[in-house]
């Protein structure tokens, strides 16, 4: 980056959540950032470049949303913090854009008087205004920037030329900057708030005339969506309709997929090259890989999922729904983001819990987010699940796989729940809960745009996974596969001489209660690494044990050398083992220290061996061994 | 007016309208202090004079509600709305 930009002034975006904010954000910058309904989304700070119209380098800086500069959560600090100016290594910004939502513009009204408190120049962008304009609301602008004492533009995010107004005015005033004024914001009392509110209702009423109706389609869908009994159907419903299509859906994609990797596994066989290298193209890293890039399609339909409902602003009601459900369990109603999250991923489950503000609720949420079933364990399960149920129906509609695989989501939630409830109740019982207060913003279709680049950004994360450490984990597998190698004349497998085979038998004292064998036991060490890399590890194995064709069929190469009560077993551990090294340090990261990292370990430890233990025994008690 | 009909919003049944006429906390059983209870009330839009509606209430014990605060649609538990004190007859 070179100096000039490196220099460049330096515009940071505020406003409450859910004004569409970032939207406005990625429209100024083209950024690669997800737009988002449910307040405090946005964790990151992010920054983007641009050349305004007049040719003036910027930097644009997409903060937290928050109703105060009084942080109340981790994610709010961030917000003052580089407001005020205080974030070591961050600029203070030259200009302030505080952003409201047109159509609902109280609370934000009152964060300007409040910002103007900053001594930097603000400037208010009324966004959405096309939304406004449709519910006839009608905004006296020139008034509103008498009354604010600051210029007033307007925006729409979502059109093509609809920051050109705010871009114009961030041109003029950047121009005339004048020197940093006096800081005079501190913390508000209660009596500084309510006066400020008055203020903006003042100033509100003198320059907004609106029916003062609710828009008319989110009280149509709330009243069916947050219906007590009727929205609670419609949220389970949901889920499981994600879960069905996760399988459904994906099937064809896969297969797809996982041809096109036999055919090139097929097509390195053919050349003439050393077979040590044909093996290791072959079976090390097309069939590792592979293994793991055909799970794409079931994570691009989670995300899909995930990423319309939170656009369409439908996430903070499911928190509203499950508020209750979840305090019976010590949980936060704020955790339902975070550990819905954590269906695709912990890792961004894990972050995402900066929206809780007291800390002992996150540390709870942080805690359990590792046992919901990340899209990391699906392969796993698909592959176990593919070779030992068979793929009938029951009830004559509900396939029996995809009910196994809603079971074992719902295995994992059960834990957490239940971890969450011992944790609240025995260790932390005196501490009153915390409030839960949200918005519920109004519903808007999700843009094309803003899905597509939110589906892209996962995929392209989990596919440079797949390409670097799993790959490479895959080729640590096949070399432990492979050396050394079978003495002339040996008679059994290859890979009962290699190193991989002492490895899984050094451990087989510890893991035989399970029904664990020395493959499955190889396969769970670089399953540390990621979750997902146990199935290409179990490939590998299996592809050099058993020989020509078995990489592609590793489903078939289990089913044969497996009992059901060891799959199960396996299943079961999958639930809750800590397999998972990048979530580990995740935690670590977020706690601000190793304790909790090691206390999540060593619990899902506990939990994962005691799991597959009783499902091991008590499958082979019942004639499954 | 009388002092009869101000109720706390936390008692308030779906389908109440009402103003806001005072923040009232004593704190009890909240996981806050009194002061920054209320702080997140007001910045939550929750001030003397507003009109309140509640819209929607969860399917245990009526909790957590939904209620429309001027233009803005806010969840928060009863337990925390017994702050709210209300006057239904104050209602536009």
């Amino acid at each position: 980056m070179n100096v000039a930009t490196e220099l460049a002034p330096v515009v940071a975006l505020v406003g409450n959540p859910n004004c569409g904010k970032t939207a406005l954000y990625n429209a100024l910058t083209g950024g690669r950032q997800k737009v988002a309904n449910y307040p405090g989304v946005t964790v990151e700070k992010k920054v983007g470049r641009l050349l305004t119209p007049a040719g003036r380098a910027i930097r644009v800086v997409d903060l937290p949303g928050t109703y105060s500069l009084r942080a109340r959560s981790p994610d709010e600090e961030i917000t003052r913090d580089v407001v005020l100016g205080k974030l070591s290594g961050e600029l203070a910004p030259d200009l302030i854009v505080c952003v409201g939502d047109s159509s609902n513009l109280r609370l934000a009204l009152r964060l300007v008087l409040e910002l103007k408190r900053v001594g930097r120049p603000v400037v208010l962008s009324l966004n959405m205004m096309d939304i406004a304009r449709r519910r006839r609301i009608e905004i006296d602008t020139d008034r509103l920037s008498r009354e604010l004492g600051i210029p007033v533009v307007e925006s729409v995010a979502v059109r093509r030329g609809g920051t050109g107004a705010l871009l114009g005015e961030i041109d003029r005033m950047l121009a005339k900057l004048p020197a940093a004024g006096q800081l005079q914001w501190r913390a508000p009392d209660a009596g500084e708030l309510r006066g400020s509110q008055r203020e903006a209702d003042r100033i509100l009423r003198a320059t907004v005339r609106s029916s003062g109706q609710r828009d008319r389609g989110t009280a149509a869908a709330d009243a069916v969506l947050l219906h007590p009994v009727a929205g609670i159907v419609i949220l389970l419903a949901i889920l499981f309709v994600m879960f069905q299509a996760v399988f459904a859906w994906a099937r064809p994609l896969m297969d797809t997929i996982q041809d096109g990797f036999a055919w090139l596994g097929t097509a390195v066989q053919a050349q003439p090259l050393p077979d040590l290298l044909k093996s290791f193209l072959k079976d090390g890293l097309i069939s590792g890989v592979g293994s793991v890039v055909v799970f794409l399609p079931q994570i691009v339909i989670l995300f899909f999922f995930i990423l319309v409902l939170e656009d369409l602003g439908y996430m903070a009601r499911a928190a509203f729904l499950m508020d209750r459900i979840m305090g019976g369990a010590g949980l936060h109603g704020r955790a339902f983001i975070p550990l819905l999250s954590s269906f695709a991923c912990a890792i961004p489950g894990i972050m995402s819990t900066r929206v809780i503000d007291n800390r002992r609720d996150r540390l709870t949420t942080i805690l359990v987010a590792p046992l919901m079933t990340c899209s990391a364990r699906i392969p796993v399960y698909t592959l176990i699940i593919g070779a030992f149920i068979p793929d009938s129906d029951v009830w004559g509609f509900v396939g029996l796989q995809g009910l196994v695989m809603f079971g074992l989501y719902a295995t994992g939630i059960l834990g957490a729940l239940g971890v969450s409830f011992v944790v609240k109740r025995l260790i932390w019982r005196d501490a009153p809960g915390e409030p839960f207060m949200l918005e519920l913003p109004d519903y808007k279709l999700p843009r094309l745009k803003s899905l597509a680049i939110g589906l892209w950004t996962r995929a392209t994360m989990f596919l440079k996974r797949a390409g670097t450490t799993i790959a490479s984990m895959m080729v640590l597998i096949w070399f432990l596969a492979s050396f050394p190698q079978p003495p002339a004349g040996a008679t059994g497998p290859a890979i009962s001489y290699s190193l991989a085979a002492m490895l899984g038998s050094l451990l087989q004292p510890i893991t035989a209660p399970l029904g664990f064998n020395w493959q499955i036991n190889v396969a769970l060490i670089p399953g540390m690494a990621a979750r997902e890399v146990a199935v290409g590890a179990l490939g590998t194995i299996y592809a050099i044990d058993g020989g020509e064709g078995a990489a592609d069929k590793i489903g078939q190469a289990i089913a044969g050398q497996w009992s059901l009560a060891t799959a199960l077993a396996l299943l079961a551990w999958y639930v809750f083992a800590p397999q998972c090294a990048s979530t580990l340090a995740v935690i670590r990261r977020e706690t601000g220290g190793w304790k909790w990292m090691w206390v999540t370990f060593a619990y899902m430890l506990a939990l994962a061996y005691a799991a597959a233990l009783i499902t091991n025994q008590v499958a082979r008690a019942l004639g499954a061994g | 007016m009388t002092l009869k009909s101000i109720i706390a919003l936390g008692d308030a049944q779906v389908g109440f309208r009402g103003r806001i006429q005072a923040l009232s906390i004593d704190g009890s059983g909240t996981g806050l202090p009194p002061q920054e209870l209320e702080r997140r009330l007001i910045e939550l839009g929750f001030v003397e004079g507003a009109n309140v509606e509640l819209l929607h209430e969860g399917l245990f014990g009526g909790d957590p509600i939904a209620v429309r605060v001027a233009d803005t649609t806010i969840a928060l538990r009863r337990r925390e709305a017994m702050a709210i004190l209300v006057d239904a007859e104050g209602a536009e």
